[in-house]
């Protein structure tokens, strides 16, 4: 897999063949849909709640430089910092100045797309900080130096055999010699060897799901119970977060938190939902000693003002990947990419340049169905296309692609044309397929032919047809 | 034009490249029921495509021509009947918002987007029509996208067909046509068609309807290519009761 989205096709071909891959899509397609449904199922007032949740970001959106400040303000009453970033590199250095003043040798880490988004961990370990991932698929694919396939199950795209094998390779030498195949047994090796990380850790970062402007609180959801540890042992909490996770109020999170995990796992509350405020506070049983928010931008607020600004709503459910045929085929690595999926087909354009990210919106059937299960109402097919239409415009597209568009718009505008046209072909098809109803393959049709028959047609066009009958009476 | 008689409705056929070109026979099947459901069928013979492949491949500014084409040629008519969900989708929903810059053009087009229908949503919905029931058996049914999601068709073809469908697993999935998808990533796109052949044969369905003949032609061009025992056909020639072409892509006998 070559990671960026310029080799999505070849990509998808080598996943279609990667009968690992297909078995976990397999499970994760059908898993993720009947939870899905059954959430929904049980929850009547779900449409309505949705129409809420995308109300309350529609107007963060309108008003965000408002609730960005009125978090700083309440962040800083609460004892912590606010950091605001406007790049990738510029919230690495941050995040590194930070861990270095806290003399820190090694981070445990919370999931954090953002911190992918920004290629933390090999800039912490290039420079001297270790960076330990602690939710589990986290984990796994650290271990595995690979890039998260799926925004909320980053190593779906592995099968139990795989970790089996994987931990294999990496724990014997940390005092776990057996090759374990139950996932129990390779949760609880990950947990164990885990414990002592939380314990040594200089700084915990997590990401955020929600920033609360009111109180100024983030917010994470987990299941494993990581994400707790690992802000509340070390003595530095960092917490990276893009401007657009910001909410106003602790209702207005609450009323997204109902959305978030029905939409993502099927559950209708993840296991743990932690709100974080300041640091430890005189009195406090645990926390950390200091609390840290790094406010990334990277790009965003470009966003906000285009027509492109709905896909700020996103809360990263990962429903639209989830409900996507061609994710579900191809798999999340395909996309060459941090985000994937619809989602991360209308974002990595905005990150990687259209240039290079063009094949991405264009990796859709259109079939309509991410837009149909976002729970935040982003009408993502109209997005990408959208962007295909700045591909075209830009003149990104392929030149072959072009031409063969321009010349079919231009005889469609003209009719007798367009029919003398498609007449001949047509019946010299017909003529050619000798009653047999198909072909295996045929000059210029190998996008077609290269994986179907192509149907022959009956003969000569319908138009062709209808006028001949008519003439006659006419 | 000729004039209709007191309750008969002009009713303009917008037959679509892909019928047109590939399958003439769901084209006369149309007529005859629109003509059984009390209607004068007009064939306005200007027309040649909706513009929906260039839309999708970014090319507005195109489109936008071959819709006003469109929109000028179809503004007389009482209705404007397609059988294919797909390109109604794009005359009801895509042609507003593609011509919105210009208002009058976006008022035509809004115009004839309130008279648009898919076949078996015409049929069902506007006409009240019931077809002569024909006992079918064996048969699934494949719902295409836009008109699922962008149309709501998803109850008229099977209210029309009268008769049992042997629904599939997940039936809402998509079949991984998309237009110029198909030919694109033509390797994702035939796996996604393979799942859903599977899903096909998993309900012991021998001829699959379906109402958009995009989809129709890459299932059965794949089916073919697999040897599976399937049979595709648009659902218009069963409800006119009109199989004497063979099913797509199938030898003539």
């Amino acid at each position: 897999m070559q990671r960026h989205p310029a080799a999505f096709k070849e990509n998808a071909a080598e996943a279609l063949l990667d009968a690992d891959l297909q078995r976990a899509l397999g499970l994760a397609e059908s898993g993720f849909g009947l939870k899905r449904r059954k959430a929904m199922a049980a929850l009547p007032e779900f449409d309505a709640l949705c129409d809420q949740a995308t109300a309350i970001k529609d107007h963060v959106l309108d008003h965000l430089d408002v609730y960005l400040q009125r978090f700083e303000k309440a962040v800083l009453n609460s004892g912590g910092h606010v950091h605001w970033c406007e790049d990738a590199e510029q919230a690495r250095q941050t995040i590194l100045a930070l861990c270095r003043s806290a003399s820190a040798k090694m981070v445990t880490k919370g999931k954090s797309m953002v911190s992918e988004e920004i290629g933390l961990n090999g800039f912490l370990e290039a420079n001297g900080v270790q960076p330990v991932e602690t939710d589990l698929g986290e984990y796994i694919i650290q271990l595995a130096d690979e890039p998260p396939s799926h925004i909320i199950g980053p190593a779906l795209h592995k099968t139990k055999d795989q970790v089996s094998d994987l931990f294999h390779r990496h724990h014997p030498a940390i005092g776990y010699p057996d090759r374990l195949e139950e996932g129990e047994a390779l949760v609880g090796e990950a947990r164990s060897i885990l414990r002592h990380k939380y314990l040594q850790a200089d700084v915990g970062i997590t990401g955020a799901n929600f920033l609360i402007a009111e109180t100024g609180s983030t917010v994470i959801v987990t299941n494993e119970g990581n994400g707790d540890m690992t802000q509340i042992f070390p003595r530095m909490h960092i917490v990276l977060a893009s401007i657009e996770k910001i909410v106003p109020t602790l209702e207005d999170a609450a009323t997204l938190l109902r959305v978030l995990a029905r939409s993502a796992t099927g559950q209708e509350m993840s296991v743990y939902t932690t709100f974080s405020t300041g640091p430890k506070r005189a009195g406090d049983a645990d926390g950390p000693d200091a609390f840290h928010v790094v406010l990334l931008d990277n790009g965003r607020s470009k966003l906000l003002g285009g027509n492109q600004r709905d896909i700020l709503r996103c809360i990263r459910c990962g429903a639209c990947m989830n409900n996507c045929p061609v994710y579900m085929a191809a798999g999340g690595h395909a996309y060459g990419a941090t985000y994937m999926g619809p989602m991360g087909s209308v974002l990595t354009p905005h990150f990687a340049g259209l240039h290079a990210a063009q094949a991405l919106p264009f990796a859709s059937t259109f079939c309509g169905r991410c837009e149909a299960v976002c729970p935040m109402r982003i009408p993502l097919p109209k997005l990408m296309r959208e962007l295909r239409s700045d591909a075209h415009s830009a003149r990104l597209t392929p030149a072959r692609e072009r031409f063969w568009l321009a010349l079919w718009l231009w005889a469609a505008q003209r009719p007798r044309l367009y029919r003398a046209i498609s007449s001949g072909v047509l019946r010299g098809l017909a003529f050619l397929s000798r009653g047999r109803g198909r072909f295996h393959w045929l000059p210029l049709a190998g996008g077609w032919t290269a994986a179907r028959d192509f149907p022959a047609p009956q003969g000569d066009s319908f138009l062709a047809q209808w006028a001949k009958r008519r003439k006659p009476g006419s | 034009m000729p004039p209709a008689s007191p309750g008969q409705k002009n009713v303009a056929l917008f037959v679509t490249c892909l019928v047109d070109m590939f399958r003439p026979s769901a084209a006369f099947a149309t007529v005859k029921l629109l003509q059984d459901a009390g209607c004068i069928v007009q064939v306005p013979a200007a027309q040649t495509c909706c513009g929906q492949p260039a839309y999708n491949s970014g090319d507005k500014a195109g489109a936008a021509l071959l819709a006003s084409q469109t929109i000028r040629m179809l503004i007389d008519y009482d209705y404007v009947v397609v059988p294919s969900g797909s390109c109604a989708a794009m005359i009801k929903h895509h042609y507003p918002q593609l011509l919105a810059d210009d208002a009058e053009m976006a008022a035509l087009a809004q115009a004839v987007a309130d008279k648009t229908f898919e076949l078996t949503q015409f049929l069902h919905d506007v006409m009240h029509y019931k077809p002569v029931a024909k006992a079918l058996e064996n048969i699934t049914y494949h719902d295409a996208c836009s008109g699922l999601r962008e149309l709501a068709v998803q109850a008229q073809p099977r209210a029309l067909l009268q008769t049992l469908v042997r629904e599939t697993a997940d039936g809402e999935m998509c079949c991984g046509f998309g237009g110029t998808f198909c030919v694109k990533y033509t390797g994702v796109s035939a796996a996604i068609a393979d799942k859903k052949l599977d899903r096909f044969s998993a309900t012991g369905a021998e001829l699959v309807l379906g109402g958009d003949l995009g989809c129709l032609m890459h299932l059965a061009g794949r089916a073919a290519r697999r040897g599976l025992p399937l049979q595709f056909r648009h659902v218009a020639e069963i409800l006119a009761g009109d199989v004497t072409a063979p099913a797509i892509a199938e030898p003539e006998k």
